[in-house]
């Protein structure tokens, strides 16, 4: 698949998950034993022109996220490369042990997209909200679990999940329009975190929405005198862990941000690290709150929990100051 | 099996009762086995209940009705059979054996400390297991799964798919049920082993399914309910082609423990420990059965 300034400047426009249904255009033609597996969510996930284009490539099995899971596995049993898709938490938690049984202990090949992760949903509800989908994958041994920071991302992240011999998850966070941190080709690497902007006293590590609002954060504590870096650890588990130490060697405070709940996701796998690590520096790490208050729009949402950019600078330099 | 022109139908007679024999050697030589794994894992215990009133399912697919060769494991046009019942694995392990998969040594390693046979089956495609199943209600969606990669790749194959009378109380059968019929999946065959009790007593008193048969017709299955113990019927069944475009469920009446006096509608045999006398008051009815027949 060809990433191109174009493509990423349109997919920008769009939102990753119309991104992921015009990639799956891409990848129909790609992967010849391409299959997906939809629980009436063609459209929320952009692939009406993929139903049309390969009617005998797309099943939809209904509202029924459990046998959505049972025949994606029968089918990846049988060679077939398969991508499962609904919202993030029907594609997780409502299917949860189908994922731990067919995918994890049998390690089938199988690309699960949860869509509209994180709290953009949050008008609807937290029925539709997924604040909790990074913790619960990773603790499931053999899931590698991807969280993109942008459009282009979603394309890299799709495209090298097919190519990954074992399950995936791939979380999509952010609206219909979805600022760009690549705007054009690059290298990606399941598990190779991108140090995207380098700096000796602070270091964000962001990962999905998160990492284009850190890269503005970091902005703003440049000009206050920080030297900031910023990570994207598009790549949860297996965390890079290479880079969290490398980090460590250096930086004078860790922050970890998420548009995940504080328990489980970013910040757990970086401390897992950073606990075995003699000195490392402070962690802080921000994300939503471990908590179901009222929901609300999606920036206010984010406002509340912290994540605004100027909460972030404020956190930090509290932080960086003590 | 086809259906016989006129002049080959004494042969065609003559080969239905030699194939008819065959199954129940390999049903007596998989009931012989099962209580020698029984023993075998002594106090690790088996669910020896749920194991043989299967055993006459399995030995007519493996004995008969499947197409495989377990010199090459992963022919692609193989048959398929997926244990749902996952605990039932006395009755798949002994087929799997019978048929050549597992080796007698392997099969006698059951509920002993290493074993690769565990007390639910562990995927190992080579071995003839294609899938890791335990937890129930989910044996369903994956034959799904392999049935319509099957008819997409024009495959020719068909996909057994074993369940249990009490598994049907989990919501997933009924979603993999109704999809199996919106595909018109008719090289799709699901076995439902009606032994009418489940882990702590009868379905009746857990969880009524009521009239299994009916509600599978409701949600578009060709049905058809028979003796589960019964060869002919089983072979004739199981071995029909299937000319609806319907995925097609048998209601296999059974008896929870088949084969043995002490084990046979009684419930504490679920999952228990065979002892030494035991074992020897069942081989030695077994053995009896057999002359008597």
């Amino acid at each position: 698949m060809m990433v191109t300034k174009s493509k990423a400047g349109l997919w920008s426009k769009i939102g990753a998950r119309a991104t992921f249904g015009m990639v799956a255009l891409d990848l129909g033609k790609d992967f010849d034993d391409l299959m997906i597996v939809a629980a009436d969510t063609s459209t929320s996930a952009g692939l009406e022109r993929f139903k049309k284009t390969y009617p005998e490539k797309i099943i939809d099995c209904g509202i029924a996220e459990q046998n959505m899971m049972g025949i994606a596995t029968g089918l990846a049993s049988e060679g077939n490369n398969v991508i499962t898709t609904t919202f993030a938490p029907f594609q997780t938690m409502r299917c949860c042990e189908q994922i731990k049984v067919n995918l994890g202990y049998m390690n089938q090949n199988v690309t699960m997209v949860g869509l509209a992760s994180g709290v953009v949903q949050g008008m609807l509800g937290y029925t539709h909200s997924c604040i909790e989908d990074l913790s619960i994958m990773r603790s499931i041994p053999g899931i590698t679990v991807l969280s993109p920071a942008d459009c282009t991302e979603t394309a890299k992240a799709i495209n090298a999940a097919l190519e990954h011999n074992g399950p995936v998850y791939i979380r999509l966070t952010g609206g219909s329009s979805n600022p760009s941190v690549y705007k054009d080709d690059y290298d990606y690497k399941i598990g190779k975190a991108i140090n995207l902007k380098k700096g000796d006293d602070v270091a964000l590590i962001a990962t999905g929405t998160m990492v284009y609002v850190c890269l503005e954060v970091a902005n703003e504590l440049e000009e206050q005198g920080i030297s900031t870096a910023v990570i994207d650890m598009h790549t949860i588990k297996p965390i890079d862990s290479e880079m969290v130490k490398a980090i460590c060697d250096y930086a004078k405070l860790v922050v970890t941000v998420e548009e995940h709940s504080v328990v489980g996701g970013l910040g757990s796998a970086v401390s897992e690290v950073k606990t075995a690590i003699s000195n490392a520096p402070p962690h802080l790490i921000l994300g939503l709150p471990d908590q179901y208050g009222k929901s609300n729009d999606y920036v206010k949402l984010l406002d509340e929990a912290g994540l605004s950019v100027s909460s972030i600078v404020d956190s930090v330099l509290e932080k960086y100051s003590i | 099996m086809v259906n016989p022109k006129h002049d080959d139908k004494k042969k065609y007679q003559k080969e239905t009762v030699s194939e008819y024999t065959k199954i129940e050697e390999f049903s007596f030589g998989m009931r012989k086995y099962i209580l020698n794994m029984a023993l075998n894992a002594g106090a690790s215990s088996s669910h020896l209940g749920g194991g043989l009133s299967m055993v006459d399912i399995t030995a007519t697919l493996f004995g008969s009705v499947m197409n495989y060769d377990c010199e090459k494991p992963l022919w692609p046009q193989r048959d398929h059979f997926i244990l749902s019942k996952g605990h039932g694995v006395l009755g798949y392990y002994s087929a799997l054996c019978k048929a050549g998969f597992l080796t007698e040594e392997e099969i006698m390693g059951f509920g002993q400390s290493g074993s690769e046979l565990l007390g639910h089956p562990i995927i190992n495609p080579s071995k003839g297991i294609d899938f890791s199943t335990g937890s129930l209600g989910m044996g369903l969606s994956l034959g799904i799964g392999v049935a319509l990669s099957g008819q997409r790749k024009k495959l020719g194959y068909r996909v057994f798919v074993l369940m249990g009378d009490g598994e049907t109380n989990e919501g997933s059968v009924w979603e993999a049920v109704m999809a199996a019929a919106k595909f018109k999946l008719n090289n799709l065959v699901a076995i439902i082993d009606r032994n009418r009790f489940q882990q702590t007593g009868l379905n009746a008193d857990v969880m009524c399914i009521g009239d299994i048969a009916s509600k599978m017709n409701s949600f578009g299955w060709e049905v058809r309910e028979l003796d589960g113990h019964n060869i002919q019927d089983l072979h004739n069944a199981l071995s029909a082609k299937n000319n609806s475009n319907k995925p097609l469920a048998i209601i296999a009446n059974t008896i929870k423990g088949k084969g043995f006096s002490f084990t046979e509608n009684n419930n504490a045999w679920h999952h228990g420990v065979l002892t030494k006398s035991n074992y020897e008051q069942a081989m030695g009815e077994l053995l009896e059965n057999r002359k008597m027949t």
